[in-house]
């Protein structure tokens, strides 16, 4: 790994070899839905470096909204800061997993404090929170971090799988047992999140790393469509809609509106168009050059 | 609160409000509800609540336990289930979802992990063994029943109260077809099922019709050029479908039409 390092300070040297936006075709859409008369739902993302965040608010008056905002923004920025395309193409692949992984967890901790002071600091803000998924593409993987029931789905082939788990009652009973995935359906306990960001003074995200395959979907949204649609439909809508992600985002959100909308609903939509590999060892970076 | 109505022989014995985790039914006097009949096992079912879902295990009873109807182990009750416990039977009802101020019911709340050194109500471990798995769970989620709705006086004045179970009041959507009426495939029909259906031709010229509760709907997915609808060009945007329209996608033909 010595020897590369005098290819690398060149500049404009193999650092843009791969161009994470053209790699990724992306869609994203959110709605306050059809009962609720604002969106507590919030979304971010940075092309350039393969970042998305969906946060869904909750708590009185518009503390929501000021939840999800907060967190989607510093997030974004914070981890944009800290995730340099250009540096971090000299680490090991290895290294670039834990940077992201230690990167992430920093901007969700510095977040869950700035929202927890703020609704300490504003009577109008006490209680506010908000759930959480944030996806970081690199290098042909995907760090994953989320915090209560706002979902990562992955279409694969023609599978539709849950990537993230949801911190909540329900799935809680689902793991113990408890219910079957058919009688989860008709709980009533749906709404009730047993982990977000901004309630305590300290808050642990789930983190995981995936690896990415071309041609993968990757679905980030808010519990508002994944409680009025069914995963089959899901499923049906990304295979059908598969080469166009904006039409894809816009059916899913009317879909949920259409079965009743009752809450605010987004969707972020990520597709894998091409690899999107880091070149490593002097020839891949050598033949990367002259790409 | 979700409650239940005894009664025998169509007479009502008296009503019970599900405010315990855990509500025992038995012929002893033990028993949150006591049934006084010798058909009923001493203790002979419980009902484990957990916030708005409350859930029927038969604790291995002589005579069983029936829910509609059907004899069960494990049940999850839904409103209006009927309860049969010998001659006796039990009507769950569980109206919350229905009331004024629904929307708040379904507004996401954090409910915080149990205390570990809180002391467990009493529960599961004292029922058979019949389902080991739901037990701990039970128990585990009577130390989080602290729901902590954000200040509930600011949520009261949140937004106007929802017709929360009726997604729309439309005529159900007639079925519908389309015809090709030109090329390779001409004459055949295609049944308009499904809520998403594709036409054309993969990576030349590919269109969608939507099935919604208000219509059909036709939108461009991908190709250069739009289909036309009617002569028109499609645009990027979703049309409505009337009866008789004609579609042109890929050089074909075709029309649309609601089935008699």
């Amino acid at each position: 790994m010595a020897r590369p390092s005098r290819i690398a300070s060149r500049p404009g040297g193999w650092g843009a070899a791969v161009n994470i936006a053209q790699a990724l075709q992306t869609a994203s859409l959110t709605d306050p839905g059809r009962v609720r008369d604002h969106n507590e739902d919030c979304i971010e993302s940075r092309p350039e470096i393969g970042l998305y965040v969906l946060a869904d608010g909750m708590g009185g008056y518009n503390a929501g909204e000021v939840a999800s905002g907060m967190a989607t923004s510093l997030i974004a920025d914070g981890v944009a800061e800290g995730w340099v395309i250009r540096d971090v193409d000299k680490l090991p692949r290895e290294e670039a997993m834990a940077l992201a992984d230690r990167l992430i967890r920093e901007q969700v901790a510095r977040a869950n404090t700035a929202i927890f002071t703020t609704s300490q600091n504003n009577p109008e803000c006490a209680g506010m929170g908000t759930t959480l998924v944030v996806c970081l593409f690199y290098d042909n993987f995907v760090s994953v971090a989320h915090i209560g029931d706002s979902r990562l789905y992955r279409l694969r082939g023609e599978a539709l799988d849950q990537v993230t788990r949801d911190h909540s009652l329900l799935q809680e009973q689902l793991d113990s047992g408890l219910i079957t995935p058919e009688e989860a359906k008709l709980s009533q306990n749906k709404n009730l999140v047993t982990k977000a960001l901004g309630i305590d003074p300290t808050v642990e995200p789930e983190l995981h790393v995936h690896e990415t395959a071309e041609g993968d979907l990757y679905l980030l949204c808010s519990d508002g469509l994944n409680d009025m649609v069914e995963d089959e439909e899901i499923r049906l809508t990304l295979i059908t809609l598969r080469s166009n992600p904006s039409l894809t985002v816009q059916q899913l959100v009317q879909a949920a509106n259409d079965n009743g909308g009752r809450d605010n609903v987004s969707a972020m939509l990520v597709r894998v168009a091409e690899p999107f590999g880091v070149p490593r060892g002097w020839f891949a970076r050598f033949k990367a050059l002259f790409r | 609160m979700a409650k239940l109505i005894l009664s025998v022989d169509g007479q009502v014995l008296k009503e019970h409000t599900l405010s315990k985790e855990r509500t025992l039914i038995g012929r002893k006097p033990h028993n949150d509800i006591q049934i006084d009949n010798l058909a009923v096992s001493g203790e002979h079912a419980a009902i484990i609540t957990i916030l708005n879902d409350s859930f029927i295990e038969d604790l291995g009873s002589t005579n069983g336990t029936l829910v509609n109807g059907k004899p069960i182990k494990k049940h999850f009750l839904q409103n209006n289930d009927v309860v049969e416990i010998g001659k006796h039977k039990l009507k769950y009802f569980n109206d919350a979802p229905q009331q004024a101020g629904a929307a708040d019911f379904e507004k996401t709340m954090i409910i915080r992990s149990p205390v570990k050194a809180a002391p467990p109500p009493a529960t599961a471990p004292g029922a058979p063994a019949q389902a080991p798995a739901p037990a701990p769970a039970a128990s585990a989620d009577a130390g989080m029943s602290r729901t902590i709705p954000p200040s509930p006086e600011v949520r009261a004045a949140a937004p106007p109260p929802p017709q929360p179970t009726a997604p729309q009041d439309h005529a159900p959507l007639r079925d519908a077809a389309i015809q090709v009426l030109s090329g390779a495939a001409a004459g055949r029909t295609l049944d308009l099922t499904k809520n998403l259906t594709t036409i054309g031709k993969p990576g030349l010229q590919v269109a969608v019709i939507t099935k919604r509760p208000n219509g059909y709907f036709i939108t461009h997915v991908e190709g250069t050029t739009f289909p036309s609808l009617n002569g028109t060009s499609l645009g990027a945007t979703a049309h409505p479908l009337g009866d008789h329209d004609m579609i042109e996608i890929a050089g074909v033909k075709m029309e649309f039409f609601y089935k008699p």
